[in-house]
Parts: structure tokens; C-alpha cells; sequence
């Protein structure tokens, strides 16, 4: 217990608590983050609906308007899709899976980057450059390009049944190995920064092991640029599968993610049902600034260099 | 009537938690035609009250009280007064003359720069007037050289380069910053003895900020001593370093090492701290003590190092000779001194004696084994463990993520795995008890301590392996002199008590003639001679060890 109030009373008294509590744009973002992920997250204990569950689907309800139209019922704030599910709670639930599987992809590049970045940066020689040519070419290719290849090779593996379970999975390791060479870029750089430091070389005389070295001493370090990084990356990634989905390669419309519900809803755009796609759409919007704006605040913090 | 006069300026930073008052209510008049030396520890405020005369205080600070006179004009007044004195009535020489010029300009075109932003000249006169101040400060050539660039000039040359841009329109009052700080020994005298030379010739006003006793002693008229933003002592500066009246000026004159003797220890005066039993350190029980044999303990034969730049060219054609065929021996038990301005090799020998890279050619023996040819990992770690390094940065050389107790342990942990976790603890908490930290110091971070006790944690860490060999790479150049007199006296009880060898580097003759007992001098990978330390002192034989005994500032000039 003791430790746990020292623990924290040196979270409230660090330097980016303070800056925390003097940067209105992160404590906006961030409480904005904190509903999203908290709705998405604990959706069964908020909405009345499953739109999953088929015995939900009424299209006698379908095409319902928001609440404060003309047409609007009460019950369905947002209006009701095509299936007559409610708008709100799909958008929850499809933001549930955008977030799973953008956290999954970011995590997935963020290892696979930190990790051939810091051996790289810290052995040197053959091995670095080869990691380093490596993320050049990968940086030529387009990430919805190598999204859409990997997609393509698994729909070429995987049965058609199989595909379907298999979907989120495929998507995490396409939007995931897309991202990984700025992790490997930032993390090798800060890692040539720190393995001249002293206290690697001290390390080195008492005789302690490469890989401990790396992983106990280096890496604690060099976290904070890749931190900022992969705060914005979670933006980016959330998008790419957003595209993904909109584009029908993504998460299938069963398990309907935002990309899939903008796509759904873009159908009847031109019928004058927009708000089908235009609230899934402007969620999105919200949940990717947030993140950026977050990732810029922890960019400015975190980098003494842009300190004022 | 004194030229500048400073009065009661208080200068306040509001910080987060605290304001710190970087200067409080200081009074210095300067006269023209007298250096006033402006001495103090890192933190007494001696750069705040310089950029303070000039305006420069960084954001947040500001000054809170007290008036600048330049002659008639308050320099706090109005900001619109900047341009009146700025470069024209007060030049400014910074420490680092790396930084200080702008690499994309030659020197000459900053040169007209500065003299048409201020005088009312053609380009021509300006040329004309900057040469002939290039000459004044000393550069040969000076309309031939007037179109390079500042990479094209070395470190002391370029100094001249600054200094003749602070004089360039006519100044009556000329601000240095610690100007010698970033230079070798050699070019450091050079430079000061141009600064008192313009002084005289130009009637000036100098104040000259520095944290070193011996370049107070060697130019300065009157010195005023700071602590913590206050003016300690001011006075004529033989009164001051010969006979002072406060006790932190004492503290701080005894704390210099004396050139022209060999003391036991450094007197501390201000932190009193020989109450504690220094025969009883507990580490000794666990330490297997080694008896002096007088042996060899390192030999190092036929050294040499070159670094190639070979990634274009073939290898031999660019290579950089950093260390060349240098032997010498080190005896179990003594301190041994290298000595070398900066660029000699003397951190390169080091980091292959520490196994941090191999040599080109030579070899090192450790206790009669040649440790360069060993490639098995476990063979290494027997020596590891014999010899261990404290680094010259005590900021860089301890992880800041770790506590000290991790620092302090991953090494005992490591060569003694099945150690128990109590056993651990109360041999951490012996580790800091020896080099005079409390045991509640292991519960915390680097980011708490100062540099000083930084040090001491650097030195808990080498210990930890209970090594024969301590490497000591300039293990007080970073630090205040009175900080530094107390890591030394802490390394000679550590000597003494544990039977250390010390193989001790480092640029400053008078600290190193009170730690070792025989002195290499390395002069561009080269070993130029290698004598007892007394002998070094007295009757140095090669050339370049007389050059430097010549130059180095002395404190003791003042008696003369």
C-alpha cells in the first residue's frame, strides 16, 4: 500500500502530470478517449440492443431517422440502418472492433519494429543494414497496397468459411506490417543515441549481457519516441481499417466495424438516408483527432528539445 | 567613478514548484582598465549576473530589482536601450567557440556584419577595419584567412575569432563567460594573456566569469566571489585567495589542488563530515583484501589504435592514428596518471584497458594474462570483474531508469547469482556507506542526486565487484572544485583501505599531481615520457611536459 501512494503521488508531482493539467487539448482528448473507449468497450451494460442478434432485426423500423426529426422515434437517437438496428449501438459495437483491431495492429508493428529497430541500431554492421534496406522498400509500398496484397494471398490460403473468422486476424498483420519501419526507424536512432552513453559502456565492464543491455537498459529509454509515435500510429492504423473495411477487404459487415458501417450506409446516401453513414463517419473523425491531438501533446512533452 | 555599476540586481527564475533567485541583491562596480574576475560554483548565479548587465536573461527569469549603470545609461530602463550598448559599449565572449560563430558564414562576412549593424561604414572600410582587428587578436594572415569559414580555424583560433567580433566596435566593457573552459591548456594561456593584453591596450572593462581559481589568479585585478546569487567576497584578488575573510572563500581556496606541492588530503572546511570511523568500513568484511605485492599489475605493450574511416576508401589511407605504440606498466597498488590535452588517447588507452575495444596491435597484460587475445565470453568475466571504470559524466553514466539499488546490485548480482535478497540489501547499503551515502539514497533515482553524489553512486557501482584495477576517466572534470576535492579524498581512502591499483586520466596537471604516483604524458597517441610524479614536476625531461608545466594556471602566482 505504501508503495502504491508513493507510486502515485510521483505520478502527480512528474513533470507531465503538470503539463497534463495546463494542456486543455489533452485533458479534452483524452476524456473524449476515455467515454469512447469506456462505451465501446462495456456496450452490452450501456445499449438495450445487440444488433448482432438477429431476433433484433425489425424492418419495420428500418430507415428510422434521429430522434429530433420530423420522423424521429425516442428510443433510436440516432436513427436506425437498413435492418432497422440502432444506429448508436451498432456504432459502439463496430467502434469496439475498429479499436481492437487498431490496438492489435499497433502493438503487432510497434514489437516487430522496436524489436529489429533496437537490435539493429545496437549490433551495427551487416545485420543493420539489411533491417534498414528492408524498411526502405517497405516505406515504397503503399500500406493499403500491402494491406490489400496480404488480404489477397490470405483469401488465396484460407477457405472461404475459414475466411470469414479468419478476417480480423488477417487484417491485424496487414495494417500491422505496414507500419512497423517508422518503429524500426525511430527506435534504431534513439538506440544509436544511447548505446554511446556511459552507462552502456558501464554495463559493458561489469560484464553484463548483450540482450540485458538492450532490453533492460536501452530500451526503457528510448520508449518515449516510440510512445509519441505509436499514439499517432493508433490513428493511422484505426483508419486503415476503416479504408479496409469501407473497401470490403476488411472485418465482413456480420461483425460490422466503422469502415464496414460507412460502407453500409453509403449505399443509401443518394436516397436521403444519411445519416446512416454520416454519424459512423463523424465518430470516426472524433476518435482519430482525439488520438492525434493526444499524440501531440505527448510529443511536445515528452521531447525536451521542443520545450519553450 | 566606476564604469559599470551594478546595484542591488536581483534576478528571479519562477519555476514550477519555486522561484529560484538566481542572483540576490548583488553590488559590483567595475572600473575600466581592471579584469574582475566573477568566481563561483555551478548554480551561485556568476553567468546571471553577465547576461543580466547585457539583457539576456532567458524566459522565464526576469530581473525583479536593481539597476545596471553603463557609465550614465540604465541598461533595465527601457528595452529600446538594447541596441545603445548591445555590441557597441559591450562585447560578449562565450564559452564554447564551436558554437559561438556561425558555420555557413565566413568569419569575414560576420565580421561586416556586426561592424555596419553598428557603425556607419562602407564595406570596404569595414574589411579594412576587421583585418586589422584580426591581427590585433592574433591570427596570422589575417587578409588571407579572412574569407574561411570557422570550420577551416582550430578551437583556439577560433576563440581569437570571437573575440575579435566582441571588439569590433570599439566596446568599452567586455563580458567572458567561462572563454577558456572548451580549450587545451596550451591555447587557454594564449588567450588569456590576449585578453589582459587588450585590457591594458584598450583601456576596457573586463568581467571575467570562470569557475577556475588558476585563471583568476593568473589575470584578474579584483575578484568577487558568488554562492547560491549572493556576492560572498569581493576585493583585490591576492587579499581574497591569500588571506580570505569568509569561510565558503576559504573552503574554496583550499579546495584547489596546489601546483607546486603534494598534499595528503584536501582540507574541507564546509561540509564537516570526519566524525564517521573512516578505519571501519564495513565493505571490508566482505572485500578479499589483496596483499601489495610490488608487482606488475597491467602491462601494456606496443599499443596502438587507428580508426578507419574505411567505408569509401581503402582502410589504411584515412585511418587516424588515435593511439600509437604506447607501453608502459602499472604497479600493483599505485596510482598511475596519464596526462594529455585533449585528442592524446588517453580515454581511447583507457577503453582498452576496460576491454570496451580491441587494439589495432600491442597487447595488454592483467596480472601476467594478455586480456586483448581472450575470446571466450566466460574467460572475460573473470577480468571483468578485476576492473572496473568511473566515467567523466556523472550524468550520462548511470541509467536514469533504474533505482540505485538496481544500479548498484545488477553488477554483485550478476558475478555472484545465488546472493540472498537480504544479503543483497545490506551489501548495497555497505557499497553507499563507503563512498558516504545514507542507505535511504537506494530507494531513489539518479534525476535526485547532484553531480557530486552522482559520482559517488558511479563509485558504489565499481566497487560492487570487488575489482583490484579502477579506471578513473577525468572522474572530477565535470564537477565544482570543492565537490571535486571531496570525490578525490574519498578515492585516495578507497585506495588506501581496499589496496586499489588506480590508473587515473586526466587533463588537469595539479589533480593529478595529488592523486598518482608516477605520470605518463600523452601528447597525439604518443607517450612522451613516463617518471614519478615528483620527479615530473621538478625536473621534467621532454620538451612538451615542460610546456605544459609552464602553462598551466597556478594559483600560487599570486604570491609572487
Amino acid at each position: 500500500m505504501d508503495n502504491i501512494i508513493t507510486t502515485w503521488s510521483r505520478i502527480k508531482d512528474s513533470d507531465i502530470f503538470f503539463s497534463f493539467k495546463k494542456s486543455p487539448t489533452a485533458i479534452i482528448s483524452s476524456l473524449i478517449l476515455f467515454i469512447i473507449f469506456f462505451c465501446s468497450f462495456f456496450v452490452e451494460l450501456i445499449t438495450p440492443y445487440n444488433p448482432f442478434d438477429p431476433s433484433s432485426l425489425s424492418l419495420m423500423e428500418a430507415f428510422t431517422p434521429p430522434s429530433w426529426t420530423e420522423d424521429g422515434l425516442s428510443k433510436f437517437i440516432l436513427g436506425t440502418d437498413g435492418q432497422g438496428r440502432d444506429l448508436l449501438s451498432t456504432i459502439l459495437y463496430g467502434s469496439r472492433i475498429s479499436l481492437i483491431v487498431g490496438f492489435s495492429a499497433i502493438m503487432f508493428s510497434l514489437i516487430l519494429g522496436v524489436g529489429l529497430g533496437l537490435t539493429a541500431g545496437y549490433f551495427g554492421g551487416k545485420y543493420e543494414m539489411v533491417v534498414m534496406r528492408l524498411t526502405d522498400v517497405q516505406l515504397t509500398v503503399p500500406s493499403i497496397l500491402m494491406a490489400l496484397l496480404v488480404d489477397g494471398i490470405a483469401r488465396g490460403l484460407i477457405s472461404r468459411e475459414m475466411h470469414d473468422e479468419m478476417a480480423i486476424y488477417v487484417l491485424i498483420f496487414a495494417i500491422g506490417i505496414s507500419e512497423w519501419p517508422q518503429f524500426a526507424r525511430v527506435s534504431r536512432a534513439a538506440t544509436l543515441v544511447e548505446k554511446n552513453k556511459d552507462y552502456v559502456s558501464a554495463s559493458t565492464i561489469i560484464g553484463v549481457s548483450n540482450l540485458i543491455i538492450m532490453f533492460k537498459h536501452i530500451l526503457p529509454n528510448i520508449l518515449r519516441p516510440v510512445l509519441v509515435i505509436g499514439t499517432i500510429g493508433l490513428a493511422l492504423a484505426i483508419i486503415a481499417e476503416s479504408t479496409l473495411s469501407f473497401l470490403g477487404v476488411g472485418v465482413p459487415p456480420t461483425t460490422p466495424s466503422l469502415g464496414t458501417l460507412i460502407r453500409l450506409g453509403n449505399d443509401f446516401l443518394f436516397s436521403g438516408e444519411w445519416w446512416i453513414t454520416f454519424f459512423p463517419a463523424i465518430f470516426l473523425v472524433i476518435l482519430a483527432f482525439s488520438i492525434n491531438l493526444l499524440g501531440d501533446w505527448m510529443r511536445d512533452t515528452l521531447n525536451p528539445r521542443l520545450k519553450k | 567613478m566606476s564604469f559599470l555599476k551594478i546595484k542591488n540586481l536581483s534576478v528571479d527564475y519562477p519555476m514550477r514548484k519555486e522561484t529560484v533567485n538566481a542572483a540576490k541583491g548583488v553590488n559590483i562596480e567595475v572600473n575600466k582598465g581592471e579584469i574582475l574576475g566573477l568566481v563561483g560554483e555551478s548554480g551561485s548565479g556568476k553567468s546571471t549576473v553577465g547576461n543580466a548587465i547585457i539583457n539576456l536573461i532567458d524566459e522565464p527569469g526576469k530581473v525583479s530589482s536593481g539597476s545596471v549603470f553603463l557609465g550614465d545609461l540604465n541598461i533595465h530602463e527601457d528595452h529600446k536601450n538594447n541596441v545603445k550598448y548591445r555590441g557597441k559599449k559591450i562585447g560578449l565572449i562565450f564559452q564554447d567557440p564551436q558554437t559561438s560563430l556561425n558555420p555557413i558564414l565566413t568569419i569575414g562576412e560576420q565580421l561586416i556584419e556586426t561592424i555596419q549593424t553598428h557603425l556607419v561604414l562602407t564595406k570596404e572600410e569595414a574589411k579594412e577595419r576587421s583585418i586589422s582587428l584580426l591581427n590585433e587578436v592574433g591570427i596570422k594572415d589575417a587578409a588571407k584567412r579572412f574569407d574561411d569559414y570557422p570550420h577551416q580555424f582550430s578551437g583556439g583560433m577560433r576563440q581569437r575569432v570571437v573575440i575579435s567580433l566582441a571588439l569590433c566596435c570599439e566596446p568599452e566593457l567586455l563580458i567572458a563567460d567561462e572563454p577558456t573552459t572548451a580549450l587545451d591548456v596550451s591555447i587557454q594561456s594564449q588567450i588569456l594573456d590576449l585578453i589582459k593584453k587588450l585590457t591594458k591596450e584598450r583601456n576596457l572593462a573586463v568581467i571575467l566569469i570562470t569557475h577556475d581559481m588558476g585563471v583568476i589568479a593568473e589575470t584578474a585585478n579584483r575578484v568577487a566571489v558568488m554562492k547560491n546569487g549572493d556576492v560572498v567576497e569581493i576585493g583585490i584578488t591576492k587579499e581574497i585567495l591569500t588571506n580570505p575573510k569568509k569561510t565558503y572563500t576559504k573552503s574554496l581556496v583550499s579546495s584547489v589542488p596546489p601546483t607546486n606541492k603534494k598534499i595528503s588530503r584536501f582540507v574541507i572546511i564546509e561540509k564537516e563530515n570526519n566524525n564517521k570511523n573512516k578505519d571501519n568500513l564495513k565493505i571490508l568484511n566482505r572485500w578479499t583484501k589483496k596483499k601489495i605485492i610490488k608487482q606488475d599489475l597491467v602491462q601494456v605493450q606496443n599499443l596502438s589504435k587507428s580508426f578507419d574511416d574505411n567505408f569509401f576508401t581503402e582502410s589504411s589511407k584515412n585511418s587516424i592514428m588515435a593511439v600509437n605504440d604506447v607501453s608502459f606498466n602499472i604497479r600493483e597498488g599505485e596510482s598511475f596518471g596519464l596526462v594529455g590535452e585533449s585528442g592524446s588517447g588517453k580515454s581511447t588507452i583507457a577503453k582498452m584497458i576496460v576491454n570496451l575495444f580491441k587494439p589495432s596491435t600491442g597487447e595488454i597484460f592483467f596480472d601476467n594474462v594478455c586480456i586483448t587475445t581472450i575470446k571466450k565470453n566466460f574467460e572475460m568475466m573473470k577480468f571483468r570483474k578485476q576492473i572496473q571504470m568511473i566515467f567523466q559524466d556523472p550524468y550520462s553514466s548511470l541509467n536514469g531508469r533504474l533505482k540505485v539499488r538496481d544500479i548498484v546490485s545488477e553488477p554483485i548480482k550478476l558475478h555472484n547469482p545465488l546472493i540472498s535478497k537480504n544479503d543483497l540489501d545490506s551489501y548495497v547499503f555497505d557499497l553507499l556507506e563507503s563512498v558516504e551515502l545514507t542507505q535511504n539514497s537506494a530507494d531513489r533515482y539518479p534525476h535526485e542526486f547532484s553531480g557530486g553524489q552522482r559520482q559517488r553512486i558511479s563509485i558504489a557501482r565499481a566497487l560492487a565487484t570487488q575489482p583490484r584495477l579502477l579506471v578513473c576517466d577525468e572522474p572530477t572534470s565535470a564537477l565544482d572544485v570543492s565537490i571535486q576535492a571531496q570525490i578525490l579524498n574519498l578515492l585516495k581512502d578507497l585506495q588506501e583501505q581496499l589496496n586499489l591499483t588506480i590508473l587515473f586520466i586526466s587533463h588537469d596537471l595539479p589533480v593529478v599531481r595529488q592523486m598518482c604516483d608516477r605520470i605518463g604524458v600523452l601528447r597525439d597517441g604518443k607517450l612522451c615520457e613516463v617518471s614519478n610524479t615528483e620527479d615530473l614536476f621538478l625536473k621534467p625531461q621532454h620538451d612538451y611536459t615542460k610546456e605544459l608545466l609552464h602553462l598551466m594556471p597556478k594559483i600560487e602566482s599570486i604570491y609572487n
